[in-house]
């Protein structure tokens, strides 16, 4: 590994902890499409910022294009105070007209320039070890891990400062105000962080990797946890395996970086979204196949419950009278049966001391409709799940 | 160049007819969907399928190594079916909201695409120039075939949405009604959502990624200015849509360097921008004029209702009493009291009022309503 592989490797890790951290916060407050808004919109700061100082290099640039993330953010929130249309829209509307004339400017005056609008949307992380910065001829390192190391910190920095602001104000916008913190600073401090990171990481690895920086590993790691710091850590830790496995897969593939990273976000997203243990697809399919069976047990011990005569509690009258396929009725005779909730003699079903008690508690339940109680009662009751 | 030269030259010269055509139908086509994208609140969704067709052409072109529209197209379609049903899959499945949803799809299947796409420009003997128009969108490469392709779909989609309008309109505003009705809600919303993504795609050539979600709002977010009908507003972000295409052409040929798609989505802002103000029922400037004409009404009701309460204790009515005297409740203004004056409910008398037996009336009456609407 060379050392520019290594420069690469890092400065990728960086954007990808940079980014996770808003992230985190803009998938739990429900604005993650922000994220994609303030990429594209920073374009006419960008452009601006280079008329103004015909410099690519100047902070100046970075400065304005934060600016017009920010304002981005403003006119979203005008426009929707308005009630003319619903939020989402309103981003939809705000994004592409600033990005439409950022592109006009670009190819109207700044045609001849390196802004080219490829580089914007997808970025290079394979160059950024040639863009270096000198003190005195001493090499200090690509300008690219200053700039987004310095970004880093401060956002690390304010995170620490106020991340019980923050916790609160996320999930308990009400409460944060009787405390006496404006959830309104809160939020704009964020959205700053997420402007300045934004223009920050982009000229590294393009726009549209810094949204799937932004949401993918929050996304991810909210499959994962309810605890913030946990979902925080675990974010910057999909971040970065991916920034780092997405390297190597575009080096082998001999591919676009930024795309790369972006597929791997995507994989580690899929895992996780088919087989994260309690909220993965498959956990919930399961879950539900579970409370369908079980379901269908309650209706059919109500049914014993309700018939004393023999012809109504024979075990073919499952498929007759309540009309329900083979395989079924035997996955719910057995789990009845494992429950000890009933005992079958010759074929017909009687309902054992525990399944009476149970029936009528489920009855009970029927009748108060208390939510959950039932499946209190399942615990209580079941040995096997269905 | 003048208009009427101009004009001329649409009808005379391939490329400008062509161009013209072309963002005129898919402008039309874009507004008609986009009404029940925004009114399905799946306004960003069109962002997303945007980004998310981008892997389906470079696969598409490395299957069959073709660059014909035709068949980019349908890869297109099927990688942006894949990624709306993932969203579908990730909204209802998991906790996660539908914007992280979005965006997630958006920027990872976009990353997947350009991953495919640097692969395919890396590959000897492969003729992959020109695959990155979907990226940004060229007007001009737009050919009489392409044009034709757009109409057949847009008459398709026409005939769809007439055929089921009821559906489409019940299923819009109420779900769960449509369902206790019968109908196959799965199916009707598959079969929007498709249409949706069809439009998507065949404006990527046109007006590129980035910008297509903005052609499906935009004329939409117009329309439902000015009509609380969904049939009116169908038909009238149809024509939005489709003179923002073509006005968005005009200019954009006019000047050099001026790319369509961008100059188009600046038309379609300019129309949003002008109906959200000037629209007369909902608009800003009239709902401003509205409330500034209820706040007259309310003080210069509240002026007469304090003069009627100063000479309900007085026998004689048309007693005059000192202007000051107003200020001791909570005041007047003078456009009021000139209001006043005009109606003849009151008599000025250098610095002293007097109610007119009209005024009086009013006064009464104003009350009486009120006690009546508690």
């Amino acid at each position: 590994m060379s050392s520019a592989q290594l420069e690469i490797q890092i400065i990728a890790s960086l954007v990808a902890i940079a980014c996770a951290i808003p992230g985190t916060f803009l998938v739990l407050r429900k604005m993650a499409m922000i994220s994609d808004a303030i990429s594209h919109s920073i374009l006419p700061g960008l452009v601006i910022g280079f008329f103004i100082t015909q410099d690519l290099n100047s902070p100046l640039l970075i400065l304005l294009a934060a600016l017009t993330g920010v304002l981005t953010v403003v006119m979203v929130e005008k426009i929707q105070q308005t009630k003319l249309v619903k939020e989402d829209t309103a981003i939809g509307l705000v994004f592409p007209a600033l990005f439409s004339i950022g592109v006009i400017m670009i190819a109207k005056y700044a045609n001849d320039i390196h802004l080219d609008i490829d580089a914007v949307l997808l970025g290079e992380l394979a160059f950024t070890p040639f863009d270096r910065i000198y003190y005195d001829g001493f090499d200090l390192g690509p300008k690219s891990m200053w700039v987004i190391g310095i970004i880093l910190l401060i956002t690390i920095t304010l995170l620490l400062a106020f991340y019980k602001e923050l916790k609160i104000s996320t999930f308990d916008a009400g409460l944060a105000t009787s405390l006496g913190f404006s959830p309104a600073i809160i939020h704009y401090g964020l959205m700053s962080v997420a402007s300045v990171t934004t223009v920050g990481a982009f000229d590294a690895v393009g726009a549209i990797l810094v949204v799937a920086l932004m949401i993918a590993p929050a996304a991810s790691a909210y499959l994962l946890t309810t605890n913030l710091t946990k979902m925080i850590l675990l974010a910057c830790f999909f971040g970065v395996f991916s920034a780092v496995a997405g390297y190597w897969a575009a080096n082998y593939l001999d591919a676009s970086i930024a795309g790369s990273i972006a597929t791997m976000l995507g994989v580690v997203f899929l895992i996780v979204y088919l087989f994260a243990p309690s909220k993965g697809l498959f956990a919930v399919l399961y879950r539900e196949k579970q409370q369908r069976i079980e379901v269908s047990l309650i209706t059919f011990i109500l049914h014993l419950k309700n018939h004393h005569e023999v012809k109504e509690r024979h075990v073919h009258h499952l498929n007759e009278h309540i009309n329900w396929q083979k395989i079924r009725s035997k996955t719910v005779l057995n789990l009845g049966l494992k429950n000890n909730l009933f005992t079958i003699q010759h074929g017909i079903v009687s309902l054992t001391e525990k399944g009476n008690e149970f029936t009528t508690r489920a009855i009970d339940y029927i009748i108060t409709n208390e939510d959950s109680q039932i499946e209190d009662m399942k615990d209580d009751f079941f040995l096997f799940r269905g | 160049m003048d208009i009427v030269e101009y004009i001329k030259l649409v009808f005379s010269d391939y490329t400008l007819r062509t161009i013209t055509l072309g963002t005129a139908v898919l402008g039309g086509v874009t507004g008609m969907l986009g009404s029940f994208a925004v009114l399905r609140k799946q306004s960003l969704l069109g962002d997303a399928i945007s980004h998310a067709a981008l892997p389906g052409i470079a696969i598409a072109f490395l299957i069959t190594g073709s660059k014909d529209t035709n068949v980019l197209l349908i890869g297109a379609l099927i990688s942006g079916l894949i990624g709306t049903l993932w969203i579908r899959g990730i909204t209802t499945k998991t906790h996660l909201k539908s914007d992280t949803a979005l965006g997630l799809i958006l920027s990872v299947f976009f990353g997947f695409g350009m991953l495919l796409l640097t692969f395919i420009q890396k590959q000897p003997n492969a003729n992959q120039a020109g695959l990155d128009k979907y990226l940004f969108g060229q007007a001009a490469t737009l050919v009489e075939s392409d044009v034709w392709l757009m109409s057949i779909v847009t008459g398709l989609c026409l005939i769809v949405l007439l055929l089921f309008w009821k559906e489409f309109k019940i299923l819009l505003f109420d779900k769960d009604y449509a369902q206790t009705l019968g109908f196959n809600t799965k199916f009707i919303d598959l079969l929007i959502t498709s249409f949706i993504v069809l439009a998507i795609v065949l404006g990527l050539q046109t007006v590129g990624v980035v910008l297509m979600s903005a052609m499906l709002l935009a004329p939409a977010a117009a329309a439902r200015q000015w009509t609380n009908s969904l049939g009116l507003m169908v038909f009238l972000a149809a024509i939005l849509g489709a003179s923002a295409g073509v006005f968005g052409t005009a200019i954009s040929s006019t000047q050099n360097n001026l790319s369509t798609g961008p100059v188009i989505v600046l038309v379609a802002s300019v129309f949003v921008l002008f109906s959200f103000i000037f629209s007369p029922t909902r608009g800003l400037l009239f709902k401003q004029i509205r409330l500034i004409q209820n706040r007259n009404d309310l003080e210069f009701q509240k002026t007469l209702a304090f003069m009627y309460h100063i000479i309900e204790d007085h026998e004689d009515s048309s007693h005059p009493h000192a202007i000051k005297i107003l200020n001791n409740f909570q005041g007047y203004s003078r456009k009021g009291l000139r209001q006043l004056v005009n109606k003849n409910y009151v008599t000025l008398h250098g610095n002293m009022w007097s109610l007119t037996p009209a005024g009086v009336k009013a006064a009464t009456n104003m009350y009486n309503q009120n006690l009546k609407d508690e």
